[in-house]
């Protein structure tokens, strides 16, 4: 594309497009003009503008596309929860599915609880299985941890033969059952699988929240049986080593239904209800960090960063207009649509932005600046030799552009180590550098050059 | 202007800068944040000033609770709390007790970090620096690998880690100082600041690496490597002066108008953009040069 008139109607082309993509959603334009002479009318535009959604069909496959910020838990608030998932009692084999299927249950587990856009990564460090949980707008971290971290095994426990010997030792059993089941309890075949669904209910006669259990088919069976061997007996239920429960049988029960009422409240009932319907977790957990972020501190570090980056855009464009009159009022317009760029990549992506990320992104407009100051100095040093300013600009270009390369091509390759070997925040950071100066390079030498040209051939000719 | 010839003297400066640093590092180390060190750390933010009679009394329940106490920093409204480890449950009895003795607060960020987790974000974070450093050696060894004899590619690429463990060195020492004297914290966002510096230190430094090798296969061997070298940073010196310029007056004004929570991470960056400026213009090339003469020299014997 030699035509640099036909390069910067693309260049605005793709800049619009982008700046559709960067508005906030539901952006409402108002225009109004004064009361107009001729026709005696205001003109008015009144337009409400979000980013244009896709959602269309390509030879069967469907596309779909909506474009919003990604907000890290530090610039939306909320709460962050490293879990350690204690492999060792699986075999090998079947560990990579016993994650995937704790992960599923985490997540099934909060979507019951509500919570919106939450992300559950699995990670791997140093051969040790992790589950990154980041909750969203949720800063109450009791709630969270109690609702993700138990593994909600359900059991139920009846007496065993008395005077027979001891099959397990009292340390192993469930905490305060051979209180109520007498020396030798005996698991039943009943368990968390067995439940078709769970409830929050309540005591009509007492008005106390309690969990109601329906069994399918199979569990309705089970139960009935248990049931029936231990009327005037007491059957306890347990849940992740803890009795919750140890009521007295008066009958069968048939109906595949029954009633926990083991002193909850309103909430302790919910997060029970929600653990048995999601299932329970295949492997146990315990919690390496964990992180809650108020909402007003999350909203507070996204206005100072969002400021930050306007003033580093404006002291950029105000100094070097100031520094290379012409020239930089040009840069500037190019540092313009490089943002509009950048920032219309990240919600393509999406990136999830955090504060580290906002500034691998200002360093990434300074390293854009410092190609255009490399260009112009070598533009100037042309000019010195009194070569005419078309031919110096372009000898600038090419004599610049060495440098540009190898000193961007260093920072991607940094970028990219780091983010291969960083966690969190240093991924944050490598990720918006390299983009940023991906694009930065594309915008020294094809937008910052089509502006010089068609300025040049302007006003030289 | 003649930069090589004085290349003692800003050596010297260079040492005279990163040496008490470096004393700092070996006798006080750095102070580092909880992100590093495991613990936790909790912000509390109150309708009212934070005054030293609220952080007393802080300290008593906290330590009442047989909880080991790093340190308690008022912050204007904030009261930022460092701990040992403490889980949720704790956190929330903590709490509890907090509001019964200094009335309303909210808990803005509480944030704990297993000990697990701290080594292993100071291993992997010097692993990737340590890597990223390597790959830059390769890379510009490569890129330079047209320079004219007797000047070697090698060369330029350790040079261009010299000038970036220079700006690594200063960073770093004068945060241990500041750590030991002021209590200034080593966190995550510092680590994110040291990452920046190196970027942009190699981006400086390759900017003139790139001149020198333009010269250099235009004179060829005509002129002396050290006048070559000369030239080239005399060259590029409006380029290196007036993008540093910009980049501080971008931190500067982050400095003032940024807010409290980054005032550090900037200073990092300000204090390692000017360090990164001086080492690809006084280190780098310089450095070059004293290489380049030895093993004239050695060749010559």
């Amino acid at each position: 594309m030699k035509n640099p008139r036909v390069l910067f109607w693309f260049i605005i082309v793709f800049s619009i497009a982008a700046l559709l993509i960067d508005l906030p959603s539901n952006f409402h334009l108002s225009l109004e003009s004064p009361n107009l002479p001729l026709i005696n009318k205001k003109i008015a535009i009144h337009k409400s503008i979000s980013p244009p959604n896709i959602n269309f069909f390509i030879a069967g496959i469907h596309i779909e596309k909506s474009f919003y910020y990604q907000r890290g838990l530090d610039l939306e608030g909320g709460t962050s929860i490293t879990l350690k998932a204690d492999t060792s009692k699986i075999p090998p084999g079947s560990r990579q599915d016993a994650l995937a299927g704790a992960k599923a249950i985490i997540e099934k587990r909060i979507n019951l609880f509500g919570v919106s856009q939450p992300t559950v990564q699995r990670a791997e460090v140093n051969g040790q299985a992790r589950i990154i949980v980041d909750l969203p707008g949720i800063s109450n971290l009791n709630e969270a941890v109690s609702l993700i971290g138990s593994t909600a095994q359900l059991s139920f426990w009846e007496e065993g033969a008395t005077g027979s010997a001891r099959i397990a030792s009292s340390s192993a059993l469930p905490q305060g059952l051979s209180e109520v089941l007498g020396s030798n309890p005996v698991k039943t075949n009943l368990t968390g699988k067995d439940l078709e669904a769970s409830s929050v209910t309540f005591d009509q006669n007492t008005g106390k929240p309690q969990v109601s259990l329906v069994f399918t088919p199979q569990g309705a069976q089970k139960f009935a049986e248990i049931t029936k061997r231990n009327v005037n007996k007491r059957v306890a239920i347990v849940l992740d080593n803890r009795l919750l429960e140890a009521p007295v049988v008066n009958q069968t029960i048939t109906g595949g239904n029954a009633v926990i009422t083991g002193g909850f409240t309103t909430e302790t009932a919910k997060a029970l209800s929600i653990q048995l319907n999601a299932g329970a977790l295949p492997v146990p957990l315990s919690i390496l960090k964990e992180h809650a972020i108020g909402p007003t501190l999350g909203a507070s570090s996204l206005v100072k960063s969002l400021f930050a980056g306007g003033l580093a855009i404006l002291t950029i464009i105000i100094f070097m207009s100031f520094i290379y009159g012409r020239l930089g009022i040009l840069a500037s317009c190019a540092l313009l649509i490089y943002t509009l760029f950048v920032l219309a990549i990240f919600k393509f992506i999406p990136v999830t932005l955090t504060l580290a990320g906002i500034a691998g992104f200002i360093l990434s407009i300074g390293m854009a600046v410092d190609a255009n100051i490399l260009i112009f100095e070598r533009t100037k040093e042309e000019l010195r030799r009194g070569r005419r300013k078309d031919m110096a600009i372009e000898l600038g270009f090419s004599r610049a552009w060495t440098s540009i390369r190898d000193s961007n091509v260093s920072s991607i390759i940094t970028s990219f180590i780091l983010y291969k070997f960083g966690t969190g925040i240093v991924r944050g950071f490598a990720l918006t550098l390299a983009i940023g100066v991906l694009v930065s390079m594309f915008s020294a030498i094809v937008i910052t050059r089509t502006f010089l040209r068609l300025t040049y051939k302007a006003s030289d000719h | 202007m003649d930069i090589i010839g004085k290349k003692y003297l800003y050596f010297a400066i260079s040492l005279t800068v990163i040496i008490p640093g470096l004393l700092s590092l070996i006798f006080f180390g750095l102070n580092l944040s909880i992100d590093f060190a495991g613990g936790s750390r909790i912000t509390l933010l109150f309708p009212q000033n934070v005054n030293q009679k609220m952080v007393d009394q802080a300290k008593n329940i906290i330590e009442g609770q047989k909880l080991k106490t790093v340190s308690i920093e008022p912050l204007v409204k904030e009261m930022i709390i460092r701990t040992s480890v403490i889980d949720t449950s704790q956190n929330s009895l903590l709490m509890d007790a907090l509001r019964s003795r200094l009335g309303k607060f909210k808990e803005e960020d509480y944030e704990t970090i297993g000990p697990i987790i701290g080594s292993e974000t100071t291993k992997n974070a010097l692993t990737a620096v340590l890597i990223a450093s390597v790959f830059i050696v390769v890379y510009i060894a490569w890129a330079f690998r047209e320079i004219p004899k007797p000047a070697s590619s090698f060369r330029f690429g350790i040079c261009a880690i010299a000038a970036l463990l220079h700006d690594v060195l200063v960073v770093t020492g004068i945060f241990s100082i500041l750590g030991h004297f002021f209590a200034v914290e080593v966190d995550s966002l510092f680590f994110t600041a040291i990452l920046t510096v190196i970027g942009f230190s190699v981006h400086d430094t390759i900017v003139v690496f790139d001149r020198i090798r333009e010269n250099l296969k235009r004179m060829g061997a005509g002129r002396p490597f050290s006048a070559i070298v000369n030239d080239s940073i005399l060259q590029t010196l409006d380029r290196s002066l007036n993008t540093s310029l910009t980049v501080l007056l971008v931190l500067f004004a982050l400095l003032l108008f940024g807010g409290e929570s980054t005032k550090w991470f900037v200073t990092a960056l300000i204090i390692g953009v000017v360090s990164g400026t001086y080492s690809s213009i006084f280190n780098a090339s310089p450095l070059l040069v004293v290489w380049q003469e030895f093993v004239d020299r050695k060749n010559k014997d």
